[in-house]
């Protein structure tokens, strides 16, 4: 569907359309800034979300609006509180996410340990885990021309084969974790391969059959929670049994930080998408369908099989995602209703700002991993609530997908290296 | 179902000439066998499907359910408002085995094709009567308050009916909307905000169609003018709304409740006269001002979409934008105004969530009921009439989920929660005739 031009867009690097050699730096520089290359409208899209952020926070502050009352007679009182409250919002966000200098200052000065300081950056990792996960599972359908929104439904289905195994069994360490991460995977992958054979085999839109299909997971996994056997015996609320120690994502840096060994199984799936994209045949096979079906066809693949595969493989990502969160970051390592939460969805914006690449995810991955571990001190420190974090994902994903409008916005010249890919969709039939 | 002959005829073809060639009695085949030949791979025609189908449903419901109902008791429908009214009391083994036996026929009558015609009819039947086979096993031994289950029904379909209009007219223009969700959230939040504010139910309402519409006027701009992959936006637009709403909702709504969400609920309206029919008053004319807005849109759309001029010109759009240019119609203003006219009618879909029903606002409110309404319109096949259909069958099972539970049934409600989904899967993958999107839907129109 949009997977061609998600992915192609990414190509048009800063230096592409350069002749080798031919300017000096400072031109390659200055024309990297001012066209319209994909890193310059990923950037401007991220500066323009968060303008945009800035002027929600104002116009919903009540404090600062009042300052605008009197502002013809003393603007400087109204623009002080604008500066205030935008910068306090943004500066907690970043002492959450990576740093905080007063933090640091107190564990030079021996005053407290320095795990405080590497807090933020822990937590960023952690929250980037699943993103990074269930991102790649959007990419990678993306590539074989499908549009997976069903990843929220096969993280379900991920945590849930995985609590079965990780309460169900009771195996060795390491053992264990593995069994637990490989049903997680499983249950993705079978709940990913019933849109894939789907479209297959009776051309249902995935878009449509994967919505639903979150849905008939979220309800399975209420179901099943209050099942005996899986329901937490000594608890009234919806919360199954815990899952075995052995079965807990190690963590890496001691107990007091939540920094676990999912985040090496996240960049190690990232590598992996990439080699399979380029390196592999079946990735051969996944773009060829991805760019054009009709020709993959023609030249001897079957595109049925492509879409099963893909979804398969998506699946088991969301479902490795899904396992991820029960076994690293779910508080009493148990299932709930909500345990995935909307992180599916999260994923897709990741995706979509990675721009389909596996290390583009990762990247996007990191940064609103970065937003979601920096929202709580926001909401503490700047009383301003968690939720703006996501209206900051979706306008950076939003003014990503329409670089035209960005480069509208900001005047940037036409890239030599042509136009940008837009995400030209085709519809419910294509 | 008509819906059916527009999906396949071509875009020129007028409602007259349909009607004409539909009414004939001629040897020339009628629109629905040129409709099915194109659909149907070999033995499996739409007929044979649905008929093998509901036969075999059929029959399964008049065994299974005739078991397991107990045949000593009764089970009571109460017609009445009133405890000791008007009730139907059918045997309950042998209602659920009539009434399978009843789906089962409209099955086999399905399959031989003498009802051919009545197709949407047909199916109808057999699917109430398969219900119906269900209720007496489950409703054995108890009384169902009938008007309660449909005044109820139609509170739980009214927001669905009005977001799958929504989606009629957007994606009947060539724009798929999957930002319903978003539009239902930002008009219920809106409605609840604006009216405390104002202390006027009235201009909340007006700020939920608004709300409705800047959602649709930011998908309008993003899918029309800088065309972004439709799904994609709306995937986002939902994003967005629900982290706006939320934030207004922690950041205003929540922590001062009198000043910012307390709007109050408009009252049931009474129509005089006709509230007084037995049974049909209570549920029809005695009921949310809501429903009077919703039944008069799915008449209005409907007549205009298939019966005016303004209606042919949008299925022109959504069907073929390049002819529909040829002919000088202004696609990208079409697609623009229609995009508009569906935020307004999802923004009041949302206003329902708070000022008719609860008031308040509470975060993420609308709970998924924008995808239900997305399902509601592709089971309904993009058409007010379908759309109402599937959103009035999806909102009785949700009550009938409440229902069952509250009668202490041995089915798991989360079981029944997941009918509306599984019924669209099996909808969309063909499982009974070919659902057909409008031919353009979702895809950009850049003028060359």
């Amino acid at each position: 569907m949009t997977s061609s031009t998600v992915a192609d867009s990414g190509a048009a690097g800063p230096s592409t359309g350069d002749g080798p050699g031919r300017r000096s730096i400072g031109r390659a520089v200055i024309d990297a800034v001012t066209t319209a290359n994909s890193w310059m409208v990923t950037i401007l899209a991220i500066l323009l979300a968060f303008v945009v952020g800035g002027v929600i926070i104002v116009l919903s502050d009540p404090g600062v609006l009042r300052r605008f009352e009197y502002f013809f007679s003393r603007p400087s009182d109204a623009l002080e509180a604008v500066w205030e409250s935008v910068s306090g919002a943004y500066s907690a966000l970043l002492r959450g996410s990576i740093l905080d200098p007063e933090d640091l200052r107190e564990a030079i000065a021996g005053e407290e340990p320095w795990t405080e300081v590497f807090e933020p950056l822990s937590e960023t990792l952690t929250y980037a885990t699943p993103l990074i996960l269930m991102g790649l599972a959007v990419a990678l359908a993306f590539r074989a021309g499908m549009f997976n929104i069903g990843v929220e439904g096969q993280a379900v289905l991920g945590a849930l084969t995985a609590a079965l195994a990780g309460f169900g069994l009771s195996l060795p360490a390491g053992l264990h974790l593995v069994v637990a991460l490989l049903a997680g995977i499983a249950g993705g992958a079978l709940w990913g391969l019933i849109p894939g054979w789907l479209k297959a085999r009776t051309g249902a839109h995935e878009v449509i059959t994967t919505i639903m299909l979150n849905y008939i997971a979220g309800s399975l996994l209420l179901y099943l929670i209050n099942l005996d056997g899986i329901h937490h015996p000594e608890r009234n609320d919806a919360i199954s049994k815990p899952v075995y120690d052995t079965a807990l994502l190690p963590r890496l840096a001691g107990d007091q930080l939540r920094l676990n060994l999912g985040i090496l199984i996240a960049l190690l799936a990232a590598g992996g998408v990439a080699w399979l994209l380029q390196r592999s045949t079946i990735g051969f096979e996944f773009r060829a369908v991805g760019s054009n079906p009709d020709a993959a066809r023609t030249a001897g693949m079957s595109v049925g099989k492509t879409y099963v595969l893909v979804m398969a493989f998506a699946g088991g990502l969301a479902g490795l995602g899904g396992a991820s969160v029960l076994l690293g970051i779910a508080t009493s390592s148990a299932l709930t209703p909500a345990i995935i939460g909307g992180i599916g969805f999260d994923g897709i914006t990741v995706a979509l700002l990675g721009r389909a690449r596996p290390w583009g995810v990762v990247l996007a991955g990191l940064l609103f991993g970065a937003l979601r571990a920096g929202a709580p001190g926001m909401q503490a420190v700047a009383d301003v609530p968690v939720q703006m974090v996501t209206i900051l994902q979706a306008l950076i994903v939003m003014f990503i997908a329409a670089p035209a409008f960005v480069k509208e916005v900001f005047r940037l010249r036409q890239s030599r290296a042509g136009a940008l890919g837009q995400t030209l969709a085709k519809g419910w039939n294509g | 179902m008509t819906t059916e002959n527009h999906g396949t005829s071509p875009v020129g073809r007028t409602e007259g000439a349909h009607t004409a060639l539909q009414t004939r009695p001629s040897p020339q085949p009628a629109i629905e066998e040129v409709a099915e030949s194109t659909t149907a791979r070999g033995f499996w025609t739409r007929s044979h499907r649905a008929g093998t189908l509901f036969a075999v449903l059929g029959i399964a419901a008049a065994v299974g359910f005739g078991a397991l109902a107990p045949s000593d008791q009764d089970a009571r429908f109460r017609l009445s408002e009133s405890a000791d009214g008007f009730t139907i009391p059918i045997p309950a083994a042998a209602g659920a085995i009539a009434f399978g036996v009843l789906c089962a026929v409209a099955g086999v009558l399905l399959f031989t094709g003498v009802t051919r015609r009545f197709f949407g009819w047909s199916v109808g039947v057999a699917l109430t009567s398969l219900l119906l086979s269900f209720l007496c096993w489950q409703v054995a031994g108890e009384t169902m308050a009938v008007v309660t289950v449909a005044q109820t029904t139609l509170l739980l379909s009214l927001p669905l009916i009005l977001g799958s209009l929504s989606g009629v007219l957007c994606e009947r223009a060539g724009v798929i909307n999957i930002a319903i969700e978003g539009q239902f959230l930002a008009g219920a939040c809106a409605g609840a905000l604006v009216g405390t504010l104002a202390s006027n139910l009235w201009v909340g309402l007006a700020a939920s169609a608004l709300a409705g519409l800047f959602i649709a006027w930011l998908l309008a701009i993003f899918a029309i003018r800088y065309l972004v992959d439709q799904v994609v936006l709306g995937v986002v637009l939902n994003v967005f709304a629900l982290g706006l709403t939320g934030f207004l909702f922690s950041r205003l709504m929540q922590p001062e409740q009198q000043t910012y969400n307390n709007p109050g609920t408009f009252k049931e309206v009474s129509i005089p006269l006709l509230s007084d029919i037995p049974f049909l008053g209570p549920v029809l004319f005695e009921a949310s001002m809501f429903l009077y807005i919703a039944l008069a849109l799915v008449v209005i759309i409907q007549i205009g979409l298939f019966h005016t001029r303004w209606g042919l010109r949008v299925r022109a759009v959504g069907e073929h934008p390049t002819a529909a240019d040829t002919v000088g119609i202004r696609v990208n203003r079409v697609r623009y105004l229609n995009v508009l006219y569906g935020g307004l009618v999802a923004g009041i879909g949302g206003a329902f969530f708070t000022l008719g029903r609860v008031g308040p606002f509470q975060e993420n409110m609308t709970d998924g009921k924008g995808f239900i309404a997305l399902a509601a319109l592709i089971f309904g096949r993009w058409s007010p009439t379908g759309a109402l259909a599937a959103a009035l069958l999806f909102g009785f099972a949700e009550q009938l989920q409440i229902y069952l539970s509250a009668i202490g049934s041995e089915i798991p409600s989360e079981i029944l929660a997941m009918a509306p989904y599984l019924a669209t899967l099996l909808a969309v993958a063909g499982l009974i005739g070919k659902v057909r999107a409008p031919a353009a839907d979702g895809q950009p129109y850049v003028n060359r």
